[in-house]
């Protein structure tokens, strides 16, 4: 009876359900959409560091990101890890901003990712089109096809200019965005070295590759003894550290989390002000309940059901808007992600903020005097 | 079944009853040193004049209301120091309501109300549904479950409230004006229900009102003045099924005062052909002041 109390209370005045519905649908989507920008500008930054195969990445004092690392290291460092014990390999990485200079004219900024595949360097992953060994040849290079307008080139075949030489867009990779809107070029690190006029074996990172079994920390601690001040950082922490330069050194993060919590916010008021007018106009019904004998509880869970009620109607419906956004952002230089974990997490958010919508209205009928069912 | 109510136990007793409400200047007393016992089978009338103190009674009777001084045993169970929720179990397993204003859930179905009281005292599922059809049934309601308050008249919406009120057989019935919004022939309706299912459920029911159409149904009538009882009476009555809508005031009643002891004889054999409330009500109020000189 508690569940059919609660549903007839809710489906009684249709507008304040509605006005219900529209509070949380409008907090969902809100939610959905910056958390899912959040989920989809992470992947973006962290796209080439998850993709890389090393444990460890040896980094300039200070690097800031995969994109801002700071002064090259030089071979110096790259020896010192390959002669640590549990060392299988050290592959040298260079990603530096340079210019693009557009065949028709103008230019833009891209990041220029220099690696040996074969060293068990970054590889230009979801190749779509040529491979690695395209890559390799005279000139070769790798960008993303959703780039292809912004660095004004048209494909396979395409030349286009980085610093003081050509480069020929040899193969084509699939939805590596940049966060930085920089877009990544792929190409043998010697070229990179080249292109840029670096000293030769400099890098910006040296990506270790351990032996099977060997310890993590003791190899680590080892190398950091040796490449000091340079710093030896595991992939979970080069991750934050990337992360942490961009999404809350830029304040980006803290923009997209401050729109989430607004619109939890917003979310809470509107479904707490609707239960609270829903609970008052039922105020006669309460206490003849508690006239009745029922215990508080009884009456809590009648309001909480009614909360937990608008909160499922609520999330399918912003579920529903919130798919058809994230499906219209898809081809965007920012996409919006949506993973189950967000999609479970979001409908714990709204359980959870219709029940502290609840509060109101629960301390409403905590003070019911159910000789009050005699006065009316 | 019919029981003789004086040899029944007695399943509410008060002592002593005090109620002040209101703060400071504005504090009253409301209810002054009342004594009252319930027993099984009986329905007993609470009447008096508005502002007497009767629904105050009642809802101390009926633990929604603590008594500030005067000690309250519902079944044996003595209701001081009580928390609310101890209170509120007290009310649902033993205590049916019935109220002026029916109070039933605008939103629920007639047999969904019954099912609600019933699923508060924690009786659920199919046992429910069976419980409060039967309920409806007993008071001539068997047609009207999937009806709601809306669509219901006024006396189908109280024998709706009674059905609530008895659908979870508790051992105490209390009403609250339950005629008040009725018109003559639903005010005996019920009334007539109450009386029966006193007897042949063996309830006991207290009634508050100031309706004199009611007196021919009772067992007892307690008159309340300012808060005090001021006169007890057992009515000699005609037989519930003996008790047609348009009888009024048939049976004479027996007027003892306070203290049980006889205060008058019976007044009249049967009760002259209603003509309107008032009249009613003044009679009322000469017997009233009749015993009171008596005394």
């Amino acid at each position: 009876m508690i569940l059919t109390l609660a549903f007839r209370n809710l489906f009684h005045d249709r507008i304040r359900l509605a006005v219900t519905l529209v509070g949380i649908l409008f907090s969902i989507v809100l939610v959905a959409v910056q958390l899912g920008l959040y989920l989809g500008s992470s992947r973006e930054i962290t796209s080439n560091i998850e993709n890389a195969k090393g444990e460890l990445w040896i980094t300039a004092f200070g690097a800031k990101s995969f994109e801002d690392g700071g002064t090259l290291l030089t071979q110096k460092e790259r020896q010192a890890a390959l002669g640590t014990p549990g060392v299988k390999s050290v592959a040298p990485v260079l990603s530096v901003f340079a210019e693009w200079r557009k065949p028709k004219g103008g230019s833009t900024r891209v990041v220029i990712v220099g690696a040996d595949a074969e060293d068990g360097g970054i590889a230009p992953f979801r190749l779509v089109e040529g491979t690695w060994e395209d890559i390799k040849a005279p000139e070769g290079i790798a960008v993303d096809k959703s780039y292809l307008s912004e660095l004004g080139i048209d494909g396979i075949g395409s030349t286009a200019q980085i610093a003081s030489g050509r480069v020929r867009v040899r193969a084509l990779t699939d939805d590596i965005k940049s966060f930085t809107q920089s877009p990544y070029v792929y190409m043998p690190i010697s070229r990179a070295r080249a292109l840029l006029d670096a000293p030769g074996n400099t890098a910006t990172f040296h990506l270790v590759t351990l032996e099977p079994g060997a310890n993590l920390e003791t190899v680590r601690a080892e190398i950091k003894s040796k490449v000091a001040p340079a710093e030896v950082l595991t992939k979970d922490e080069f991750l934050e550290r990337s992360l942490k330069q961009w999404l809350f050194n830029t304040g980006a993060g803290a923009a997209l989390i401050g729109g989430a919590l607004l619109g939890t916010l917003v979310g809470t008021v509107i479904v707490a002000q609707t239960l609270y007018s829903s609970t008052k106009d039922h105020i006669n019904e309460f206490a003849t309940l508690r006239a009745l004998g029922s215990s508080s509880g009884y009456i809590h869970k009648v309001i909480l059901a009614q909360a937990g009620m608008s909160a499922l109607l609520g999330y399918a419906l912003g579920m529903v808007l919130a798919l058809i956004i994230v499906y219209a952002a898809q081809g965007s230089a920012l996409p919006i992600l949506m993973t189950p974990a967000l999609a479970f997490g979001l409908l714990v958010l709204t359980l959870c903020m219709c029940a502290i919508s609840a509060i109101s209205a629960i301390f409403k009928v905590t003070k019911i005097d159910p000789a009050t069912v005699f006065t009316r | 079944m019919s029981l003789n109510p004086a040899s029944q136990p007695l399943v509410l007793e008060a002592h002593g009853i005090v109620k002040e409400l209101g703060e400071g200047a504005g504090r009253i007393m409301a209810v002054k040193g009342v004594d009252i016992a319930l027993k099984s089978g009986e329905l007993t009338l609470l009447m008096g004049p508005s502002g007497s103190g009767k629904t105050t009674l009642l809802s101390i009777l009926g633990c929604i209301l603590s008594p500030t001084a005067g000690t309250v045993s519902i079944a044996g169970t003595p209701t001081a120091g009580l928390k609310p929720e101890a209170l509120a179990m007290l009310r649902r397993t033993h205590i049916g309501y019935i109220f002026q204003s029916y109070n039933l859930f605008p939103t629920l179905t007639a047999v969904e109300n019954v099912r609600i009281a019933l699923d508060v005292a924690g009786v659920t599922g199919a046992v429910a549904i069976q419980k409060a059809e039967q309920a409806l049934r007993d008071v001539g309601l068997g047609h009207k479950f999937t009806s709601y308050p809306a669509h219901l008249s006024g006396g189908e919406k109280q024998r709706v409230a009674v059905a609530r009120a008895i659908a979870s057989a508790p051992s105490i019935v209390l009403a609250d004006e339950p005629t008040a919004a009725l018109d003559s022939e639903n005010g005996h309706g019920v009334m007539r229900l109450l009386a029966q299912i006193a007897r042949e459920q063996n309830r006991s029911i207290l009634v508050v009102t100031h309706d004199s159409r009611t007196l021919m149904y009772a067992d007892r009538v307690i008159h309340i003045e300012d808060g005090k009882i001021v006169s007890e009476e057992h009515p000699a009555k005609a037989p519930v099924t003996e008790l047609s809508g348009k009888a009024i005031l048939a049976a004479a009643p027996v007027a003892v005062a306070a203290d049980n002891t006889p205060a008058e004889k019976p007044r009249r054999k049967s009760a002259p052909q209603r003509t309107k409330e008032p009249a009613e009500a003044k009679i009322l109020t000469d017997l009233i002041q009749k015993r009171k000189s008596n005394a």
